[in-house]
């Protein structure tokens, strides 16, 4: 055993890594939850957009059009959403779950040519003084964009959310979509924005993974971080800094598990295996002893005649 | 274009369907990941072709990709058979019981399950001595690491992999007697990011070389992320990462094999057999040793390879002591198979200790 060869700079710069994925996918399905609408779309959402997002950056060579082709491709799918719950009122749980399996099909059809190739190279943001600062720098100035833009879409997430107008019409939408509608709000305009939001932050999650965390494409390779992703949205009480809080939480027990086995930690691994899952739920729970309820129209079907 | 081209597959697959004739032989296909891995699946599917290249409109092949390991398997084995397979290759570990528990039930099937030990009437298994390839990767592994670190991404806690450790630590301790290994048990025979993550995490725990014996590309990408890290092909050449970081690979040829076994099934001579090669009859190649090693280790990592193909050589030779220090091989003693088989221990100097 031998716990100094584990870098604690390294370990909390890799659980950033680690937590990205997890953290945008998340984002977006509370901004979707937060609207009232359950979309269990999320890991076929994240995986057309890892797919789309690597195929356009191979072919372009440009790893910043690949984002937005995942970002595209995201949204596009849940576009499909939106259309069979918001104007075909089809059942949300059953439309989410058809397009999680919807999209891990198109996402293998898609990525076929795609195999064992690599992307072009996200390069990291690089600050001549702060990057080489001795512990802050590889920690908070040394990584790829895409991972400032989880952060930062957090923040404006949360501020949109508490300060703005147009948080205060989402909120409404998704607590009361009757009374949102009595007050001239038109909520299936509302609910379908935000369903698309939640799309492109899918598909920007997904491909972080396929384009910087591994980085190639292989089929099925976001491994279940949407339905995480689901999960952490319930056990943060729809708030978006606790999405961030379980979502490095989860991220860095991750990382940690694996460097304490490397480091021959005497835990059987096992215990280590499934630490991740549960650490993160238990905070999580105990963090929501407050109460905070779903959105109150989570999941419930609007048409204007009803 | 992609597109156009499934759709003709899928209506000849199923023209071949409806006209399939009686005396075609059918032959089926369990795999673990999907055929694209660009690992292990990859190189099984090579074999199916080569089957299909080998017999042409004599055989239909069928595959199934990502089956899970354990319960699940049995229901896909059960269905290859009732379309009517009759001969079934189940290529992993963890279909073991399932191929056994499938196979009393279609008694005319044959099945070959890859790197198993349980063999029935109609069950052979077949598997290749990957530690011999190993036993090459140790050796340059040893001469090249320079921090004397040498992080290990193991699968699921079994023989084949438990060898797979044991020889590559033996040769790389021969030639550096200051070796390390850190091992991290992924749990898992594909998962790109649990993978990729694992490599990282060995990388900034000072690991200067990557072995893998899980399947897919991605410790090869986190290892050129890295940029001072060799690597090894597993299972497939994976040439994409060469020269650098990967300075060669073991390179599973299923082909030849299956080819046979498939012949035999034509001619009605199949027979329950139990088939372990290595280096020397082709069922494990060394992929090419890239000009990043120097050319002396080069010289003698092939010297080697020829040692082990020729038998002149055996990757287990004592003196080996287990782990707790207590002797396993006595001086110029070679390992049985029925051990290495059933292989359960680490041997002495590895840290840490075998999950159950």
């Amino acid at each position: 055993m031998d716990l100094s060869a584990i870098s604690p700079t390294l370990l909390i710069a890799s659980l950033m890594v680690a937590a990205t994925p997890l953290l945008l996918a998340a984002i977006g399905e509370l901004v979707v939850e937060k609207a009232g609408v359950l979309n269990l779309g999320v890991e076929g959402m994240m995986i057309v957009g890892a797919v789309c997002g690597f195929a356009v950056s191979v072919e372009t060579g440009s790893p910043y059009l690949g984002i937005l082709a995942a970002m595209a491709g995201g949204a596009i799918l849940s576009m499909l959403f939106a259309f069979l719950t918001q104007f075909a009122l089809a059942n949300q749980v059953a439309s989410g779950l058809a397009l999680t399996l919807f999209g891990l099909g198109l996402s293998a059809l898609m990525g076929q040519s795609y195999v064992g190739i690599k992307p072009p190279a996200m390069g990291t943001v690089d600050i001549p003084v702060l990057s080489d600062l001795p512990v802050v720098g590889p920690i908070l100035f040394g990584h790829d964009i895409v991972l400032y833009m989880g952060l930062g879409l957090t923040a404006a997430v949360w501020a949109t959310l508490k300060f703005t107008r147009a948080g205060l019409i989402l909120r409404a939408v998704g607590e009361n979509h009757e009374a949102a509608h009595a007050l001239g709000y038109h909520v299936v305009r509302v609910r379908i924005l935000a369903i698309l939001f939640g799309g492109a932050c899918a598909g920007l999650g997904g491909a972080y993974i396929s384009l910087i965390r591994v980085p190639q494409w292989t089929e099925g390779m976001t491994a279940g971080i949407g339905w995480i992703a689901l999960a952490l949205v319930v056990f943060a009480s729809w708030k978006p800094w606790r999405v961030l809080l379980g979502a490095y939480l989860f991220g860095g027990i991750n990382v940690l598990q694996l460097n304490l086995q490397a480091a021959g930690i005497a835990i059987p691994v096992e215990y280590l295996a499934m630490s991740p899952y549960l650490i993160t739920i238990l905070v999580l729970v105990i963090l929501s002893a407050d109460k905070s309820a779903a959105p109150a129209s989570l999941g419930r079907p609007f048409h204007a005649s009803h | 274009m992609k597109f156009t081209k499934l759709l003709a597959t899928a209506a000849v697959a199923m023209g071949l369907a409806t006209t399939a004739m009686a005396e075609k032989t059918k032959v089926g296909f369990i795999y673990v990941g999907p055929v694209g891995d660009g690992g292990w699946t990859y190189e099984h599917d090579q074999g199916r072709k080569a089957v299909v290249e080998a017999f042409g409109d004599d055989v239909e092949t069928v595959y199934q990709e990502n089956v899970p390991e354990g319960a699940d398997a049995e229901r896909a084995i059960t269905q290859m058979a009732l379309q009517g397979a009759d001969l079934i290759f189940t290529t992993s570990f963890g279909y073991m019981d399932p191929t056994i528990n499938v196979a009393k039930k279609f008694p005319n099937v044959k099945f070959e399950h890859a790197t198993g030990y349980k063999t029935a009437e109609n069950v052979s298994v077949y598997s290749a001595r990957f530690y011999e390839g190993r036993a090459v990767q140790g050796h340059i592994a040893g001469k090249m690491t320079e921090s004397n670190i040498i992080g290990y991404i193991a699968s699921f806690p079994i023989p084949e992999v438990i060898r797979g450790i044991n020889s590559a630590y033996i040769h790389a301790k021969k030639v550096n007697p200051d070796v390390q290994f850190k091992i991290i048990w992924a749990y898992t025979w594909f998962d790109p990011a649990k993978e990729a993550d694992a490599a990282k995490a060995l990388i900034e725990q000072g690991a200067d070389v990557i072995l893998q014996h899980t399947d897919s590309t991605a410790p090869q990408a986190a290892a050129q992320a890295a940029g001072n890290v060799i690597t090894f092909g597993q299972a497939s050449d994976m040439a994409e990462y060469a020269p650098f970081p990967r300075v060669s690979s073991i390179i599973d040829n299923w082909g030849p094999y299956y080819v046979a076994r498939t012949k035999a099934v034509m001619d009605g001579t199949w027979e329950t057999a139990n088939t372990w090669d290595g280096i020397g009859p082709g069922m494990v190649g060394i992929g090419e040793i890239s000009d990043h090693v120097p050319a002396d280790v080069k010289a003698e990592a092939m010297d080697m390879v020829a040692k082990l193909a020729s038998g002149e050589y055996h990757a287990f030779t004592g003196p080996i002591n287990k782990q707790d220090g207590t002797p396993w091989l006595a001086e110029g003693e070679t390992a049985d198979d029925g051990t290495l088989a059933g292989m359960n221990f680490y041997v002495e100097g590895i840290e840490g200790s075998i999950p159950n």
